[in-house]
């Protein structure tokens, strides 16, 4: 398991290196000028120099290498100075955006709570209410509630989240006027008030996410189910008495469970960079809605590395997901 | 005929339908004309049929789908309004008898612009898929059958997994939009740019599947058989692989329709795709977003556009993958 591990791991760098260099490379492709909103009555010596002063002057590798460099060793040792007061990282360049010229890492610092907040959440409860239904459903095969729950699942993940999250608003935020239609990223939770207004502003963008994910995840917690309740075992711990629910929440449920858990961990980085769209319709300002002003701004450094971070989490969670399964499953050997 | 001859043939016949499945039993007992061996023929693709049929929700699917489809096609011929037609003073008009699904902010029909918005929907569906569909066997085919360029492919496949997918897809249409749309017109620059780059992001799921199939055939008798008499790889794989393989890729093909036609009003909905005058259902609902509060159906008519073909093609989907199991067919 442990060789297994580090040999993933060693692999996870030439992909990782692989998929940065195309990331480069495409953005470099680009025919987008970062300096295109610069008046034209600014004479080219000075646009030149403005050039200069945001790096694109050297070559693309010069600037690749510095950007690896920035990425995995002036980062680290500045959030490790930050940490322990120590000034390892001083005097050295940070990665800057072209749009804040603030250094990028704090955007993203300042973005991810917003983003964890409203999509961790709905994660949540989506995979809190799709594990139930998933068990229900398999466990009364063809009855009224596994046909319905089929339905709603199929119209969960055929439904786009910006059209479920528009009809929300329109119902909810327009003619009900239940719930704000736009999220208020500036609201501190300090009292029961301001508490309130974040959970009445988190109802619709988690109901929408949490619909989507719960479909998927219950359709898997379904067909896992549905494998192990025909399996022998399952007949055997009837057979000797066991009552029903035990053999199906102890034995049939925790055999299940093992695929689920790896679909839940894959599904894991979506949470960071695929709720984009959701992000849009409600107007939370998290990671989604950066990446999306940083592309139509052309701020390369920001694109670069919030891609490249989305990157690193998926590789990251295909791992877990895989030791995960190993972990669980005792029968699956990886060495 | 003598007695035992037919005695013969009865016998025969008992056995080939009885071991129809199990081809290696059959084999044993040569049939004397093998064309009607088991008495009335009967493809696999009746079977499938048969099976497809009765799978209700797939069928209503099917149904659906195929009147969606006329909808986009053949509508415009019936319904002639031109869907870029201005008609400024009937704008924001309510469902009336001449325009039955209302217009927009500028007096542009809608129901002429779903039609139009559908056919270029659909179209991008399609397409992406076939793309998606053809790299994803191609590869996956390549890396089951050619032991060597397994791992590489394989490598290649994972690779792809690991990239954000939706960000990537951003970018590129962002990227070169402009230069495409100077090249081959707006419309058809835009067309090709998002087709392309959601086939490009999205074949790996179908090479996975027909590899991991290609590698189970590869170890059955009728390939050592074929290999035996000297098949040149390439007509091995057409003669020999690919009609096995078909079925996990006709799945594979529908569950894409879904997923591109969604990606692509995805992107129409982050204002990355098809210019505005050319209408696509992720287009329409883009546009009509401002004005949600006032004129709410103009929302809610394209995104139940998208919303029931992406669900018709997945229960057609899902209907398919029952059909296609010969362990659940006959049941």
């Amino acid at each position: 398991m442990l060789t297994f591990t580090i040999r993933r791991l060693l692999l996870a760098i030439p992909t990782l290196l692989f998929i940065s260099l195309v990331i480069f490379l495409l953005l470099e492709a680009s025919p987008g000028d970062p300096l295109g909103d610069v008046p034209l009555t600014v004479p080219p010596e000075v646009k030149e120099r403005m050039r200069e002063a945001l790096g694109l002057g050297s070559p693309w590798y010069v600037r690749y290498v510095l950007w690896l460099k920035q990425f995995f060793w002036v980062e680290p040792l500045f959030w490790f100075d930050q940490a322990f007061g120590t000034q390892f990282s001083a005097g050295m360049q940070r990665i800057i955006s072209f749009q804040s010229r603030s250094p990028v890492f704090d955007v993203i610092a300042q973005r991810v709570p917003q983003t964890l907040t409203v999509v961790g959440f709905s994660y949540l409860v989506g995979v809190l209410i799709a594990i139930p239904i998933g068990i229900l459903s398999a466990y009364k095969q063809y009855s009224w509630f596994d046909q319905l729950g089929t339905f709603v699942s199929m119209i969960g993940f055929s439904m786009p989240t910006f059209f479920t999250g528009v009809v929300l608003i329109i119902i909810f935020g327009v003619k009900l006027q239940w719930f704000p239609s736009v999220y208020d990223t500036t609201l501190q939770v300090r009292d029961w008030d301001s508490f309130w207004a974040q959970v009445r502003q988190m109802v619709m963008p988690v109901t929408v996410l949490a619909l989507y994910n719960a479909a998927q995840i219950s359709r898997f917690m379904r067909a896992s189910m549905l494998d192990n309740l025909s399996q022998d075992y399952v007949r055997t711990a009837r057979a000797k008495g066991l009552s029903e629910r035990t053999v199906v929440l102890k034995h049939v449920l925790r055999n299940s469970l093992i695929p689920v858990i790896t679909v839940i961990a894959l599904g894991l980085p979506a949470v960071f960079g695929g709720a984009i769209i959701t992000e849009q319709v409600f107007k939370v300002n998290g990671l989604g809605q950066l990446l999306i002003t940083a592309i139509h701004g052309n701020d390369i450094p920001m694109v670069l590395t919030l891609t490249f971070i989305f990157a690193i989490l998926i590789v990251l969670f295909t791992l877990i997901a895989d030791i995960l399964y190993g972990i669980l499953d005792p029968r699956i050997r990886y060495d | 005929m003598t007695d035992t001859e037919r005695q013969h043939q009865l016998d025969m016949r008992e056995t080939v339908d009885a071991t129809a499945v199990a081809a290696g039993a059959t084999a044993a007992l040569p049939p004397d004309n093998p064309l009607h061996a088991g008495g009335e023929t009967r493809s696999q693709w009746r079977d499938i049929w048969r099976q497809f049929r009765s799978h209700r929700g797939a069928m209503v699917a099917l149904v659906l789908f195929v009147a969606t489809i006329l909808f986009v096609t053949v509508g415009p011929y019936i319904w002639t309004i031109d869907p870029t037609y201005v008609d400024i003073r009937a704008r924001n008009s309510g469902f009336t008898a001449a325009h039955p699904l209302g217009t927009d902010q500028l007096g542009r029909d809608m129901l002429a612009r779903l039609m139009a918005g559908g056919r270029v929907s659909i179209a991008v569906g399609l397409t992406a898929m076939i793309i998606a569909i053809t790299l994803g066997s191609l590869i996956g085919v390549t890396a089951g059958y050619f032991r060597r360029l397994d791992a590489p492919l394989m490598r290649l496949t994972e690779l792809f997994l690991a990239l954000p997918l939706l960000p990537l897809l951003l970018l590129m249409v962002t990227l070169f939009r402009e230069p495409l749309s100077q090249s081959f017109g707006p419309a058809m620059g835009t067309f090709i740019l998002i087709v392309s780059a959601i086939g490009a992001t999205s074949w790996m799921q179908a090479a996975r599947i027909v590899r991991g199939d290609v590698l189970g055939l590869k170890e059955r008798e009728f390939i050592l058989a074929a290999r035996s008499i000297g098949t040149p790889a390439h007509r091995m794989i057409l003669r020999h692989v690919l009609p096995n393989v078909l079925s996990p890729i006709m799945v594979a093909a529908t569950l894409g329709i879904a997923t591109a036609i969604i990606t692509e009003s995805a992107l129409s909905f982050l204002g990355l795709g098809f210019p505005p005058d050319f209408p696509t259902w992720g287009r329409l609902l883009y546009d009509a977003v401002d004005q949600m509060i006032m004129y709410p159906w103009r929302v809610i008519l394209p995104g139940l556009f998208i919303s029931l073909t992406v669900l018709c093609v997945n229960y057609i989907g899902d209907g398919l993958r029952d059909a296609m199991d010969p362990r659940i067919r006959g049941r």
